[in-house]
């Protein structure tokens, strides 16, 4: 098994996947760092899962070339790239118990049996499912058959895991448990991850980095906290959290939602704008109102239900203000 | 009646006379048939008895037996291709594939099994050909034997195999060979270890399905076989009309029945049949 201390950065130069005369993908570099949790984030039809599916060696390149730690695996199958894969569905072998499911990498190496068991064990061990070896997938439910997905794709230790939106199908409860495991598992097995999703908390809780991709394109790449603070555009901010737009001088502002402070009444002198109340969603933690701004546009505010106890009603004039630096400047288009 | 309708759900009375007529009209016969095969002409198990005791009777149940076996491994390995074949081909192509096999499905088997004889007989297509090029001297004899037999039924019983194999291949889950891919199986590997195991239930139907089918095969041996090779179901058909031993007839369709049942039961005890049969897997 490969040392993975100095494997697993990829290189994605120019890359394009053609479908007829469609661009599925459309002339994407990328450089992903060894041991990184990098998420491809978009809406459906984005790019994202094409551009996973040639990583891995499902699809062919069109045209541009992918390399591992610099040298090109374009023309390398998928069966030789010793990528681990978690895919939609998880794709378990419904024939065979957890252990062979686990152990299927090193099986058809040819390993030695003793080798194959010693490594399924610790597999099994870190994904907590010792106590489940022998049962087969159908018996199991989401949240073990996506860790033993995730155990089989890991078990040969492949410098690269991608993972194809792995926590789909389960449940929003169960899915915010098993991000926080994945991400405890990426700490411990050092592999680069690949993640692909189109759920924007999932992104912003888990990535190193983020790619956010439209129309087989790259829209922006950063951290999570980059993106959020700093979108290039109103797709960015619009698809990572929630934003309003502000329209100045024949500039566009991204405003999110958070950044804006309420008063109830008119006159204030700091006020940016003000408007009237139109509606009031409460959320628990926070509540979200809509104000008819008196230019005509609407914008969200999330308020805080702590700390802005005066009570506010439907029809009320409100006072908008918020700081210089929190209206971030977008490119337009 | 309500103290009746609150013990039996009334669901059965809606399917009673159904189960009535399945019962009157299917039952009936069987054990009719059955009851014929130890009464015929008297009272006893001389009929079985005969079994041991015919060297004439044990030689038809073989070669029944054995014809059947060789027709259900050609039949299943070809289908088994064929279904593989337009599973993993374009829709169009399989769409044509599926129209071919459908018509061959829907043509009679007397006319299927005489056309064997004008391409494969003494005087057929193929033989004149030969002769004409000079390739041989003598007409090759394809048909008139058990060779003849065995082309016509795998023939025929092509579709049979393939449509049971062509429903399990195409509700397998193509994400499953993807993963073996990429955990580094070669295709080989893929084959044995995934595809095989996963699609052998439509395996097992085929399977089944095509033996049950062959044991009762009576025109194309007949017209193919050229009297040469005689089947249970033939032989059974000449004690009924021609020798009238209705004991011996019986005897014979009854063991048929015992053996299908037996396959059945011996298959359920490594399966659930149900499964077999286009049940959900589990």
């Amino acid at each position: 098994m490969a040392d993975l201390a100095d494997t697993g950065s990829l290189q994605v130069r120019n890359v394009s996947k053609l479908f007829g005369t469609f661009r599925a993908v459309n002339n994407i570099s990328l450089d992903i760092q060894k041991g990184e949790f990098l998420t491809l984030l978009g809406p459906s039809g984005s790019g994202k899962t094409t551009l996973l599916m040639m990583i891995a060696g499902f699809l062919d390149i069109s045209e541009g070339d992918i390399a591992l730690d610099g040298s090109s695996i374009a023309q390398t199958p998928a069966e030789k790239r010793n990528f681990g894969m978690v895919f939609q569905g998880y794709a378990l072998f419904p024939h065979m118990s957890v252990r062979d499911n686990i152990g299927y990498a090193l099986s058809v190496r040819k390993r030695p049996t003793s080798e194959i068991r010693a490594r399924v064990d610790e597999m099994l061990e870190l994904v907590q499912l010792q106590d489940f070896a022998d049962r087969k997938p159908g018996q199991l439910s989401g949240g073990q058959q996506q860790r033993v997905a995730l155990a089989r794709a890991l078990c040969f230790a492949p410098p690269v895991l991608l993972l194809d939106e792995p926590l789909g199908a389960l449940d929003k409860k169960l899915r915010v448990e098993v991000q926080e495991q994945l991400k405890d598992i990426h700490r411990r097995v050092g592999t680069t991850f690949i993640y692909v999703t189109h759920d924007q908390e999932e992104a912003l809780s888990m990535s190193d980095r983020i790619v956010i991709m439209r129309d087989g394109a790259i829209e922006q790449i950063g951290t999570p906290q980059e993106l959020y603070e700093q979108p290039v555009n109103q797709f960015t901010a619009s698809f990572l959290g929630k934003s309003n737009f502000i329209q100045q001088d024949g500039k566009t502002y991204a405003l999110r939602p958070e950044k804006i402070d309420l008063r109830k009444g008119a006159g204030h002198a700091e006020a940016r704008t003000s408007g009237v109340v139109r509606s009031i969603t409460y959320f628990g933690s926070m509540q979200r109102v809509i104000v008819d701004a008196s230019d005509g546009t609407e914008i969200e505010v999330d308020i805080d239900v702590w700390r802005n106890s005066e009570a506010l009603n439907e029809g009320d004039t409100v006072d908008l203000l918020w700081k210089d630096e929190a209206a971030v400047e977008l490119q337009t288009g | 009646m309500q103290a009746f309708t609150r013990h039996i759900h009334p669901g059965w009375l809606i399917i009673a006379p159904l189960m009535l007529m399945v019962i009157a009209l299917y039952l009936g016969p069987i054990l009719n048939i059955l009851w014929l095969s130890v009464t015929d002409p008297e009272p006893g198990l001389s009929n079985y008895a005969k079994l041991a005791e015919s060297d004439a009777l044990i030689r038809i149940v073989w070669t029944t037996v054995r014809i059947c076996i060789i027709t259900t491994m050609f039949s299943v390995t070809l289908g088994y291709s064929i279904a593989y074949a337009m599973v993993h081909c374009h829709q169009r192509q399989k769409n044509y594939m599926l129209t071919l096999l459908l018509v061959s499905f829907w043509i009679s088997i007397l006319v299927r099994t005489f056309s064997w004889l004008m391409l494969l007989g003494r005087k057929g297509l193929v033989n004149g050909t030969l002769e004409n090029i000079g390739l041989i001297a003598e007409p090759i004899a394809f048909m008139r034997n058990e060779l003849g037999v065995l082309i016509g039924m795998v023939h025929y019983m092509i579709p049979y195999a393939v449509l049971p194999l062509l429903v399990s291949m195409q509700s397998l889950d193509t994400r499953v060979m993807d993963a073996s891919r990429n955990l580094g199986a070669s295709s080989t590997q893929t084959f044995w270890r995934i595809y095989l195991p996963l699609t052998l239930p439509g395996l097992v139907a085929s399977t089944l399905l095509v033996f049950i089918l062959s044991l009762g095969f009576y025109v194309t041996p007949a017209v193919l076989g050229g009297g040469k090779v005689l089947m249970v179901a033939e032989y059974i058909s000449v004690q009924l009309l021609v020798t009238l031993k209705w004991g011996t007839a019986a005897m014979l369709a009854a063991i048929m029945l015992t053996g299908v049942l037996a396959m059945l039961w011996i298959m359920s005890r490594f399966m659930k049949l149900s499964t077999v049969f286009g049940g959900a897997a589990r």
